[in-house]
């Protein structure tokens, strides 16, 4: 966390002059100094570098450049469109990536599941932009049926604005989330066939067999709870990545996220936004990890009971 | 009129060349309450006739003729029979229960499953009947330890679980895939007992598969030896044991190391028509050989290792002492043994001598230096050409990707870098020659041969740097008997014509007996006592000693 809020800070600092960006034209030198001296910009690096920290930790990322508003105000403007598009996209490659990389690694020699696969290797191969793309052609453009850009209207409850609860906010997402949750959801079809085809080949496996389980059992029962351990560790770090896939899909569907928001800020050279984006992407990843060494916990009895095994 | 009957079965597995059988015309029969041992080296099709039995064969493998009758059933007959004797006829135990047993569901959930799937219970009578089972099979706090997960118990309480899903619905067929070799001596006497008593107490038919002939010997009411599928010999454990009517069961019978008397080297009957390769020790005219001394060639003093759980809270508490103030001294010339199950500390003192491991305290002098302490590079190098070691697993302790020539050549190379290619090339022809390996193999890689080949190339590189010690972790427990046999011959060869000082570690006494001239026994990281081998198994002083060869399965039991 630290050393990405120390990129983001030298950013904030060394990529030509704040005061430039901030100030007009017209603006006398006495002027900008001063500035300078209220923005603290002439204190000792550590100083300046504790101060962004302890700033950040309250959530302060300054004022933006170029919308002239607090940084931490424009994010949580922008939170719900992202994570919604994110939960949505992860629920997706979670479920359908699982059901499919059963269905696979079971019937291994199956039809379906080659065409699956090729599918799948179409999915891992072509860049999130190409599909996004292709979908607003196909889905948009020929057939007309559901909106190409936008997060369609949203309903404010409170903090948060949601388009879950309107026709056109459902419409809207299905297509960037799909689009999002397809690299992933490949990623986890072949994880889950590998983990289900090894898992199915282990003595205990053929020891359940041995037992007489019922093969139902055995799959959905005995295999499928062992191969999951890992796709959870993959699922953790990958919606990570998500959210920093999100940049292109929202630019490519013009939905009004935080990636959306970076790209706007990239384009502006709209310091503040860009290091409050990275800072907080940071702290996502951190998070994630950390529940899921949580859950690991929950699911994992080896994990569980580490205490008793030195003693059973 | 027979339980099981096995009628001409074979077994094949369809390759993408040819078609392997891995049984072929079988015909076996098993009485309730007798335990048939079905014997025979890797790859022999004992474990294939075991699966056949049940039904499981691992895909592309099939069942290609025969039949298998169980009372009125026949098993291969309709596939949906499957559900009436998995597990309710027919009760399956594995080698390995590290493995066998699903590691995220605890023992209970297992149980109580595999009882719903058979029996017509509720599940608070399953659980009943379950801790009845735990309790059945020697499981203390049956109740308590139900809610247990398999890797919280030891692998012999864990093939005690094992045991009790196989008999939970009352199975007629017990069918034991080496259902031991895994397992200390001590757990494995335990462990067959239990199957014994069951045996008896349930009336069951029990199928034993396994390659030690000591358990067949103490364990089994009749004999199947096989070979390459084939049936080569069937008949009471006594008769074929101790009149073998084939020549294949007879040189079977000569390579178990006998465990009340020492030979001196072992019968091998199928390679008669080979050459005494005594004389064919080639490198004897570079060795540069020593005289034996009977000077004290290692000496360890107060030897400790400990390991610690966490490298940053060196908790004393957590530490586990894997080597305890250990002493004893190996003598120029002589084969010393260490003996002791898993856990007792042999590999760490055989990698505290090849200075793989520092010690925690204590010294450990080589020719009279202290090699603990030796910080000079050089320094060390000389001592590390003067101690070579062979691992236990030949598939794992040779690189892959590299030929057998390159393998051998790499610690000529290292220790005399100005040699020449040609005299390499020489120097390594006469070491394989020297361990029964033909010039060509030179050329090969290490995937091409067999276990004991391997293992022979294990030697060849290890007797590259001409050592005077050399140290042998479980060099044959990996291997099978016959060729173990031949190995075992091998290392003594070596030894007498080198003047060799061995370092033999094994947890198998006859093994030991027949190679070593003096023992030391290990137990918990302590060492038990330290004697002469023929004192030890004659009249030995420890108590743990006495207990270690009252529980070892002797194959001379059946003469007695």
């Amino acid at each position: 966390m630290l050393v990405v809020a120390f990129v983001s800070f030298s950013l904030f600092n060394f990529v030509g002059d704040p005061i430039n960006n901030m100030v007009g034209e017209e603006t006398s030198d006495e002027e900008r100094a001063e500035l300078r001296e209220t923005l603290g910009l002439m204190d000792p690096i550590h100083v300046q570098f504790t101060r962004f920290v302890v700033n950040a930790s309250k959530g302060e990322f300054g004022i933006s450049y170029q919308l002239r508003r607090p940084v931490s105000e424009l994010i949580v403007e922008r939170l719900p469109a992202t994570i919604e598009l994110v939960v949505i996209s992860a629920l997706i490659a979670l479920i359908t990536g699982t059901l499919l990389g059963v269905y696979t690694g079971i019937n291994r020699k199956g039809f379906l599941s080659d065409i699956i696969l090729a599918v799948s290797l179409l999915g891992v191969s072509l860049p999130t932009f190409v599909i996004g793309i292709l979908f607003i052609y196909l889905f948009a453009v020929i057939l007309g049926i559901l909106p190409s850009f936008g997060r369609g209207e949203v309903i404010d409850i409170g903090f948060w604005t949601t388009g879950f609860l309107t026709i056109s906010g459902l419409k809207a997402i299905i297509l960037p989330s799909v689009t999002l949750s397809l690299f992933q959801m490949t990623y986890i079809i072949r994880l889950v066939r590998a983990e289900m085809m090894e898992i199915l080949q282990t003595d205990y496996i053929k020891f359940a067999r041995a037992r007489g389980i019922s093969e139902k059992s055995i799959k959905y029962k005995h295999a499928l709870k062992n191969g999951l351990i890992p796709v959870i560790t993959i699922a953790g770090i990958n919606i990570g990545t998500l959210i920093a896939f999100s940049i292109i899909t929202e630019t490519v569907f013009q939905w009004p996220g935080m990636g959306f928001l970076f790209i706007q800020a990239v384009q502006f050279v709209d310091i503040p936004i860009m290091s409050a984006y990275l800072v907080f992407i940071a702290f996502v990843f951190v998070m994630i990890n950390f529940i899921v060494d949580i859950l690991y916990y929950f699911i994992d009895p080896r994990i569980r009971v580490k205490g008793d095994v030195a003693s059973g | 009129m027979s339980f099981l009957k096995i009628k001409n079965l074979s077994v094949d597995y369809p390759m993408r060349k040819e078609t392997v059988n891995a049984a072929k015309n079988v015909n076996i029969q098993v009485n309730k309450g007798e335990i048939l041992g079905l014997v025979g080296e890797s790859g022999s099709g004992k474990s294939t006739v075991g699966n056949a039995i049940i039904n499981l064969i691992d895909a592309p493998g099939k069942v290609s003729s025969g039949s298998v009758i169980l009372g009125d059933l026949s098993i291969h007959e309709d596939p949906t029979n499957i559900i009436k004797y998995r597990g309710k006829k027919i009760g399956l135990i594995f080698q390995d229960p590290q493995t066998s047993l699903n590691p995220i569901l605890t023992i209970g959930e297992q149980l109580i499953e595999t009882i719903q799937t058979h029996l017509n219970l509720t599940r608070e009578q399953a659980k009943n009947k379950s801790v009845d089972l735990l309790k059945e099979v020697g499981i203390k706090d049956a109740e308590k330890r139900f809610n247990n997960y398999p890797h919280q118990f030891s692998g012999g309480m864990r093939q005690r679980v094992v045991i009790s899903l196989a008999l939970c619905c009352e199975p007629e067929l017990l069918i034991a895939d080496e259902p031991t070799t895994a397992l200390d001596v001590s757990i494995q006497s335990q462990i067959l007992d239990l199957i014994r008593r069951l045996t008896k107490e349930r009336n069951l038919a029990v199928i034993l598969i396994t390659h030690d002939m000591g358990v067949i010997a103490e364990t089994t009411d009749r004999v199947a030896v096989m070979k390459n599928g084939n049936l080569v010999e069937i008949g009471n454990t006594k008769d074929v044991l101790t009149q073998p009517k084939k020549t294949y069961t007879k040189s079977l019978v000569s390579s178990v190391p006998p465990t009340n008397k020492k030979i001196s080297r072992f019968v091998i009957i199928e390679k008669e028509n080979k050459n005494d390769f005594q004389n064919n020790i080639k490198i004897l005219n570079r060795w540069n050989k020593r005289q034996i001394t009977h000077q004290n060639l290692i000496e360890i003093k107060n030897l400790s290792k400990s390991f610690d759980d966490n490298f940053f809270t060196e908790n004393i508490k957590n530490s586990v002492k894997a080597v305890n103030n250990v002493s004893f001294e190996v003598k120029e010339g002589e084969a010393f043994g260490l003996v002791g199950e898993s856990g007792s500390g042999k590999s760490t003192i055989a990698k505290l001598i090849v200075n793989l491991y520092q010690p925690s305290s204590g010294d450990i002098f080589f020719d009279n230096i202290c090699v603990t302490k030796i910080k000079n590079k050089t320094e060390m190098m000389k001592f590390r050409k003067q101690i070579q070691m062979i691992f236990q697993d030949p598939y794992s302790s040779l690189n892959g990707r590299l030929k057998v020539k390159d393998i051998v050549a790499e610690p000529i190379r290292l220790h005399n870098p100005s040699i020449t290619n040609s005299d390499l090339n020489d120097y390594i022809f006469d070491l394989l020659e020297s361990v029964e390996l033909s010039q060509k193999s030179a050329e090969r890689y290490p995937h091409e041969f067999s276990g004991g080949q391997r293992q022979r190339i294990s030697i060849a590189r290890a007797l590259a740097t001409q050592p005077r010690l050399l140290v042998c972790d479980e060099p044959t427990s990996a291997l099978d008997v016959s060729i173990q046999a031949q190995i075992l011959n091998l290392l003594k060869d070596l030894q007498e014509q080198l003047n060799l000082t061995i370092l033999f570690i094994s947890h198998d006494l006859p093994v030991v007996r027949q190679m070593c001239d003096r023992i030391g026994v290990l137990k918990d990281g302590k060492l038990c006592e330290v004697t002469t081998t023929e004192d030890l198994f004659i009249k030995p002083r420890h108590e743990y000693t006495k207990e270690l060869l009252r529980l070892m399965p002797k194959i001379e039991s059946i003469f007695e």
